[in-house]
């Protein structure tokens, strides 16, 4: 008898029929790109209370220079919003490992990364002040320049995923790294909404 | 024969699975799976945790004797009065660079290096989790503090103090490169920091060896999730600070500016949201060593095991609304002083509890007095004594009468070395067998000991007087006649005794490498898991891996069933279990050993180093960086074919 066939003993735990890929909290990776939303959502929260912070210490705000203008920020806010939607048919995609749908789905979300990512070159545009102007001018330029970091990085992450999934060399675990980065460009989509409101909203109340 | 084919051969009549039974070839296969790859290149492309914690252990090492010999410079030039050795330019980037070196690429992260040897190797997982990104916080570790120290041998050495104080380290207070070089050491260091905690938190929540449920977990590992933690919510604040410092030095931002709308303030409380609970980063991993030693060495369990999780746990929150104490020299609101008051003298009681849960377990123990316990011993009398200025320094009024005096240089070593480097020493003597497969001398780390114990009281005790008597800190020489003169001699000749426990040690370790005594797998008689296997460990940790039943399973009745059996021997197989029960749940394949996560630290560190000199390195620099991540996580065909063959869908 040879020594795989006494695994079946009843001091030994045979795990060889576990799967080897899990969607979710049972993957690894699930956890480390948890790990890095906490981070960035940490220096997000850290940005916009310097911005309170700055707001409290100055005599009036915005200093010396106009509200940005509402037009491309609002229509990119817009544009991330659907972009929930050809996200979540990916990540669903991926979990019935529909690799079909799956790279259907993600072309689609680059494509809304790629229009997001030029409308927010106009936003910067927009913004109706610059970073050496004052304090005011460095904080949202600190703001925007953050979040869009996270933009153009998730962008090219998708690109690569997306090349892997029309690549020969295919695995099964590639669907897993679809769905989270699905949930990763949720945490770029919600970590948004409070930007928008610092940048575009609070300077007008 | 390729050395392929002779391991798939090798492991194939072994039938390709490991387990309990799975016999000598088996056991040989694995070795070959999860050895890294020998060579100069090998050295480049190796993942195995403990060759890559290892070599982190050492540089911080490294880094710990640069600073010290710093800080022995000091010692001479402060030994007498009006002394002429070093002018105050130099002294200015003395104690610059002994407290960056000291907190940045010694204190904090020698702490996850060991953490990242014993983690896997005590909730028995074949490797760490992530094994390249940790490699690559390896790098970017070594690349940062070799950059610090090499603009300091080129004599652009920041001058500013460790924290950095704007307006002083402004563009227009501290011109040229110094603090800039000080602001990208701070995210090389940071960087690698924050990887190593996702890196650590991911290995004990989902790679403990089944039935090592949350409430078994050894409580070093403990300590290591909640530093962890920590880590994640406390150095994106200093990343965004220094990030905001070298944008208003070199783009012309106006962050910390006043006359622009800035404030000074601010760099205050984005570096101390960092900066204390730093000092629990240095201190919670500790009180993991501590109660691994105390329970080994009293021969028994450690007492109260809930009530250490729940005070390490306490410790954590509180450490977060510390930070103001650090400002109670600024014009903040009094009624928001009388708070982080309360909170400084709080952090007392969750500290009190492990000291008393320790002394307990002491008490009822058979005691077996080894240099680790030493150690150990010494924590009690030196911390104790640190926290109690520390309560003094808590409350406004004396924090004001001694502030930037010698009494918080005294206060910071005590808790700081008493709190972080006596255990770390006595984890040292405790798991060096296990690194090296020697023992140290224990005649030479007795000695090692009291001249370090007496060293350093005869060091930092003075100080506090000092302090007391109005020596300010950061002063580079000081006028005869003062009453100061004796007691600067003596912390003179106190840190010379220090430098000498460092060199017993060194010696230790050097003799002891070649000459010591062969270490068994468990020399100390130890209850957890990182004692089971031969010391030094195969590079697959474990032959089979365990099934735990206790906290202590060394020191439990065995339980059946005894260990896991059917994970591949030919492919980097580990097994991933749930994160409170740990009950098996996948078998995911880990990656190969490659250089490409040395070549994304290069890239990263040419953007880094860049931006210093020209803002459009973040751009330019970002290529190459992109080109080496993307090679890094595109999968080679040997590899994805290997993975197909394994593939069991969920």
């Amino acid at each position: 008898m040879t020594a795989a066939r006494e695994q079946g003993a009843a001091d030994t735990l045979d795990v060889s029929a576990l799967p080897t890929y899990r969607f979710g909290p049972g993957s690894l990776m699930w956890w480390g790109t948890m790990g890095l939303m906490l981070i960035e959502g940490t220096v997000f929260g850290l940005g916009i209370m310097m911005y309170f912070y700055l707001r409290g210490v100055a005599p009036a705000w915005p200093i010396d220079a106009a509200p940005p203008d509402l037009l491309w920020g609002s229509l990119n806010t817009v544009i991330l919003l659907l972009s929930a939607w050809p996200n979540q048919l990916a990540k669903a995609a991926a979990e019935r490992e529909d690799r079909s749908g799956a790279r259907l789905w993600i072309l689609v979300c680059l494509a809304f990364a790629v229009v997001f990512l030029a409308l927010r070159a106009l936003e910067f545009t927009a913004l109706n002040i610059s970073w050496t102007a004052n304090a005011y001018g460095s904080v949202i330029w600190l703001l925007l320049g953050l979040h869009t970091t996270h933009l153009i990085t998730d962008t090219v992450d998708t690109g690569v995923l997306a090349a892997l999934l029309f690549s020969r060399r295919f695995e099964g675990k590639r669907f897993v790294d679809v769905s989270e980065n699905a949930l990763y460009w949720y945490f770029v989509i919600g970590s948004w909404l409070p930007m928008y409101a610092v940048i575009y909203l609070a300077p007008r109340i | 024969m390729t050395p392929d084919r002779a391991l798939r051969e090798m492991s194939d009549r072994a039938g390709g699975r490991d387990g309990p039974r799975a016999g000598q070839l088996a056991v040989a296969a694995l070795r070959r799976t999860w050895s890294d790859p020998p060579g100069f290149m090998g050295m480049l492309e190796a993942i195995d945790h403990k060759t890559i914690a290892r070599r982190f252990i050492i540089a911080t090492l490294v880094f710990f004797l640069l600073g010290g010999l710093l800080a022995l410079l000091m010692r001479v030039q402060l030994a007498r009065p009006q002394a002429h050795l070093v002018g105050p330019e130099a002294y200015n980037q003395l104690f610059t660079m002994h407290g960056s070196t000291m907190m940045f690429l010694f204190a904090v992260p020698v702490m996850q290096a060991v953490a990242a040897y014993l983690v896997p190797l005590m909730v028995g997982a074949r490797s760490i989790a992530f094994p390249r990104l940790n490699a690559f916080a390896y790098w970017i570790f070594v690349m940062g503090g070799a950059f610090l120290y090499l603009s300091f041998a080129l004599g652009a050495g920041p001058n500013v103090g460790w924290f950095a104080y704007v307006p002083l380290s402004s563009s227009d207070y501290a011109p040229g490169k110094g603090a800039d070089i000080w602001a990208q050491m701070i995210t090389f260091t940071e960087l690698a920091s924050l990887l190593q905690a996702i890196v650590l938190i991911t290995t004990i929540l989902k790679m403990r060896a089944p039935g090592m449920r949350l409430d078994q977990m050894p409580l070093f590992v403990w300590a290591t999730l909640v530093t962890q933690f920590m880590v994640l919510f406390a150095m994106p604040a200093v990343m965004i600070g220094s990030s905001s410092l070298i944008l208003d030095r070199l783009v012309g931002t106006h962050f910390f500016n006043p006359a622009r709308g800035g404030d000074v303030l601010l760099w205050q409380h984005l570096f101390w949201f960092f900066g204390h609970p730093e000092v629990y980063l240095i201190f919670i991993p500790p009180l993991g060593f501590i109660s691994s030693i105390v329970s080994t060495f009293s021969r028994r369990p450690i007492f109260g095991y809930r009530a250490m999780v729940l005070a390490l746990i306490a410790t954590a929150f509180l450490a977060f609304s510390l930070w103001v104490h650090h400002m109670f020299a600024t014009n903040l609101p009094e009624i928001g002083k009388s708070f982080f008051t309360a909170a400084s003298l709080a952090i007392a009681v969750p500290s009190a509890v492990q000291i008393f849960c320790w002394i307990a377990t002491l008490w009822n123990g058979r005691l077996d007095l080894k240099s680790p316990l030493y150690f150990v011993l010494a924590f009690f009398v030196i911390l104790v004594l640190g926290g109690l200025t520390g309560v003094m320094l808590g409350s406004v009024p004396l924090d004001l009468q001694v502030h930037d005096t010698y009494f918080v240089v005294a206060h910071l070593h005590y808790v700081l070395l008493g709190g972080g480097v006596f255990p770390l020493f006595g984890a040292f003597y405790f798991w060096f067998p296990k690194l090296s497969g020697r023992m140290l001398s224990e005649a030479a780390g007795k000695l090692h000991f009291w001249l370090f114990f007496v060293g350093f009281n005869l060091t930092f005790f003075p100080m506090h007087l000092l302090g007391l008597h109005g020596m300010q800190r950061r002063i580079w020489t000081y006028p005869a006649g003062l009453g100061w003169d004796g007691m600067n001699l003596a912390a003179t000749v106190g840190a010379f005794l220090i430098a000498l426990s460092a060199l017993v040690f060194i010696l230790n370790v050097v003799f002891s490498l070649r000459h010591g005594a062969v270490a068994r797998a468990n020399p100390w008689g130890a209850g957890t898991l990182e004692w089971s296997m031969p010391s030094p460990p195969p590079p697959h940790n474990f032959d089979a891996i365990p099934v735990v039943h206790g906290a202590d399973p060394l020191w439990s009745p065995p339980g059946q069933p005894a260990f896991v059996g059917g994970l591949a021997t030919q492919a980097r197989e580990v097994l991933a279990t749930t994160a409170f029960e740990a009950r098996p749940d996948s078998r995911p394949l880990f990656p190969s050993p490659t250089a490409w996560p040395f070549w994304s630290a290069v890239a990263t560190t040419v953007l880094f180093v860049g931006s210093v000199f020209s803002p459009w390195a973040v751009v330019w620099a970002s290529l190459p960086l992109a080109v080496a991540l993307i090679c890094w996580f595109w999968p080679k065909p040997r590899e994805t074919s290997r993975s197909v063959a394994l593939e069991q869908r969920p």
